[in-house]
């Protein structure tokens, strides 16, 4: 009886004793934050992508409030989350439409042939940093799925072909696919670029359209027909430099038309 | 006890065409000088479409300190100069196309010194230099480079590797019983150039052949001695060669310069004496060809240039169908795609296997046996490096060690899980020169 009395008071007494350091420790110690920064926080997705330029979602927001970042730089959250901080903080700022990512290869197995088994790590990367890639063409999709294993968002799918699908309803422009694409095939644009040149391959013409049907050839023609400033020729590669004029449905479809290897691509 | 390094592994040896004497192969109908067959930058050509060229006519100039020329191999006609497949860049990349005449001619240019054995060092090292040398072990370093060491590093010893202790090829072993005589000119030519005190010529006890005739070659020759080394893998690698002769450690990321050694190929040797006493450009080699595909393995006299496809043919063609075609040895040789690819100044194998000689194996998970850990004769740490690597870690991964890896694959070879640890040390040297650029 009379231990258990003892070890009671006992046991209460430094628990009491702890509770009130720990009562003067809160008080004293307390790192006083803006507390936006939590609220900000909450807004954001949450996706840690990397997309702002930030490492995550709350460094991002820290930097809001203490080094004035522009608050549009979310492409995930897109203009609600842009509304939603500035509502906030009690600024204005353009909401931005997030760019989506486009696969600029479309060399299948079809019409892109192998030239060997690979038999490595299975990783784009890895295959083309020590083999160059088992397509002839050394600038066209490997097909090995780095770009699907980046997205956070669902937003790819490997296709029957071989090539990566985006859906570009869940597409948010954070760009974590063209990143890990080791030959830059992934790139982000606008989303309302209609005419696309589907191809990176910087081969000589004639290479070109021996290692893959649907190369671009450097033949030309576009540039020729589009309309002055809007494409050049670079590195045997068409390039296109203006692309709000080729939205156009008659200079697009012209394009695509004139191109022989069906490179250029208008969508609707 | 024989000399060696530590660590290293024994994989089966298949040396089936050591006692095949070399044999001339002849001339190809079309001959492809690429023109980077070497470490650096690529030469520039000289010539274009329509000119005609002897054997041993420049037609490449390097570009740079560390390019080497290159030069055609036999008299006839430029074809033109266009992309060709490359047998180490795994592409297309430009290259002299040459159609022979069958003629041979030799460039009225290419004259005999017979008082090359008196040549001043810079007169060796410019005639190397023209020459187009590179390491003709396989790594294909310009030779002149190695021979034009900084003051501050004088190189006190010089090492001919013969120790060839890549599975399967014999080129080397061939070379030193056929030409020792040659070989060992050549080395004294490289020892005078860098002011060597020592040469060693090291050999593997595999070759007791070659040793012996080696031996009977050095005794005219008293600053050189023959080394026996033990027959394991990687013998031959450079910085293993130095520690097992010398025991000095190359530092990490350093040159065999730093330790005052020099090692250089006995095929190199050779090539430095015909350079230097007919300045005759390195134009051929001796190239093993070998792999159970063959219907005649052996060892080969082949003019650089020459398609692996118009090889096999001049050499008795195939006696199975193929399922892997190997340049260099089967340890550190590249996989090719296609048998267009021109042998190069540093092709010292050709392999063409089958299905029966080659495993397609499946990468599992590693069970912690520490093998690797064992094997690597750089005492690297291979499964933890590669661990990092596969979660994206260049940076812990340069931190342990993976500039260092000499990728001589002693430890994907020993490694039961069949974990292709190499191609991984490949790759995150790839990924650190990325972000070294970057930075």
């Amino acid at each position: 009886m009379n231990t258990i009395t003892i070890s009671l008071i006992g046991m209460g007494a430094i628990g009491l004793a702890m509770a009130l350091f720990l009562l003067i420790a809160y008080k004293k110690l307390k790192v006083h934050e803006d507390p936006r920064i939590d609220q900000i926080d909450e807004i954001l997705p949450g996706a840690n992508c990397g997309a702002c330029g930030y490492p995550g979602c709350r460094h991002y927001a820290e930097a809001i409030i203490k080094e004035n970042a522009p608050i549009n730089l979310c492409t995930v959250g897109g203009p609600d989350v842009t509304d939603a901080i500035g509502k906030l903080l009690g600024i204005e700022a353009e909401a931005i439409t997030p760019p989506v990512a486009v696969v600029m290869c479309q060399g299948d197995e079809s019409v892109a042939p192998r030239r060997a088994k690979y038999h490595g790590a299975s990783s784009c990367r890895i295959e083309h940093f020590t083999t160059n890639g088992d397509k002839f063409c050394t600038y066209g999709c490997i097909g090995l799925g780095d770009c699907v294993e980046a997205c956070q968002f669902d937003a790819m799918y490997m296709g029957e072909n071989g090539l990566p699908v985006i859906i570009e309803d869940k597409c948010t422009g954070c760009g974590l696919c063209a990143e890990a694409c080791p030959r830059d095939i992934i790139e982000m644009v606008p989303r309302d670029q209609k005419l696309f040149v589907l191809c990176k391959n910087k081969d000589r013409g004639a290479l070109a359209r021996k290692y893959c049907k649907v190369a671009c050839i450097a033949c030309g023609i576009c540039v020729k027909n589009a309309p002055e400033g809007t494409m050049e020729m670079k590195d045997n590669l068409a390039i296109i430099l203006d692309y709000k004029p080729l939205n156009d449905p008659e200079v697009g479809n012209l394009l695509q038309e004139k191109c022989p290897t069906n490179t250029i691509v208008y969508r609707e | 006890m024989r000399l060696t390094f530590k660590g290293g592994v024994h994989p089966p040896y298949r040396k089936y065409t050591s006692e095949n004497p070399i044999k001339e192969i002849g001339i190809p109908e079309e001959v492809i000088i690429p023109l980077s067959q070497h470490t650096g930058a690529p030469a520039k050509p000289l010539v274009d479409r329509g000119a005609s060229v002897y054997r041993g006519t420049k037609i490449g100039e390097l570009q740079g300190f560390i390019s080497a020329n290159v030069h055609s191999p036999t008299s006839g006609k430029v074809k033109r100069v266009f992309e060709w497949p490359h047998p180490v860049a795994l592409k297309s990349l430009p290259a002299i196309i040459i159609e022979p005449d069958g003629e041979d001619t030799l460039d009225e240019n290419i004259k005999e010194d017979a008082d090359y054995l008196n040549a001043s060092p810079q007169e060796i090292v410019e005639r190397v230099k023209e020459a187009g040398i590179v390491g003709m072990g396989g790594a294909a370093f310009p030779t002149h480079v190695k021979l034009s060491p900084p003051k501050e590093k004088p190189i006190d010893t010089l090492i001919i590797n013969g120790a060839e202790c890549e599975p399967y090829l014999t080129a080397d072993d061939r070379l030193m019983r056929e030409h020792a005589d040659e070989i060992i000119q050549g080395a004294y030519l490289i020892l005078k150039a860098v002011g060597a005190k020592r040469g060693v010529i090291a050999i593997e006890d595999n070759k007791p052949e070659a040793i012996e005739v080696m031996e009977r070659a050095v005794r005219d020759f008293p600053d050189f001695e023959v080394a026996v080394m033990k027959t394991k893998y990687p013998e031959g690698a450079e910085k293993q060669l130095i520690w097992a002769l010398t025991r000095r450690q190359v530092p990490s990321g350093g040159l065999p310069m730093d330790v005052g050694a020099l090692v250089q190929n006995v095929g190199t040797s050779r090539a430095v004496y015909h350079a230097v006493r007919y300045r005759m450009p390195l134009i051929e080699r001796v190239t093993t060809l070998t792999g159970g595909a063959l219907a005649n393995p052996g060892n080969y006299l082949v003019r650089i240039g020459t398609k692996v496809e118009d090889f096999l043919k001049m050499a008795g063609g195939l006696a199975e169908e193929p399922v892997k075609a190997i340049m260099g040895g089967p340890m550190m040789g590249i996989a090719q795609y296609t048998l267009d690819v021109p042998i190069l100044k540093g092709t010292s194998g050709v392999l063409l296997m089958t299905a029966r000689e080659v495993e397609l194996p499946r990468e599992r998970d590693c069970i912690r046996c520490g093998r690797c850990v064992e094997v690597c004769p750089m005492f690297l740490y291979p499964t933890r490096m590669a661990y990092l690597i596969k979660n994206k870690r260049f940076e812990e991964a340069r931190e342990i060690g993976v500039l260092d890896c000499i990728e001589c694959g002693s430890c994907s070879y020993v490694c039961p899980a069949r974990i292709p640890l190499v191609q991984y040390f490949k790759y995150a040297k790839a990924e650190l020169r990325l972000l070294a650029q970057k930075a």
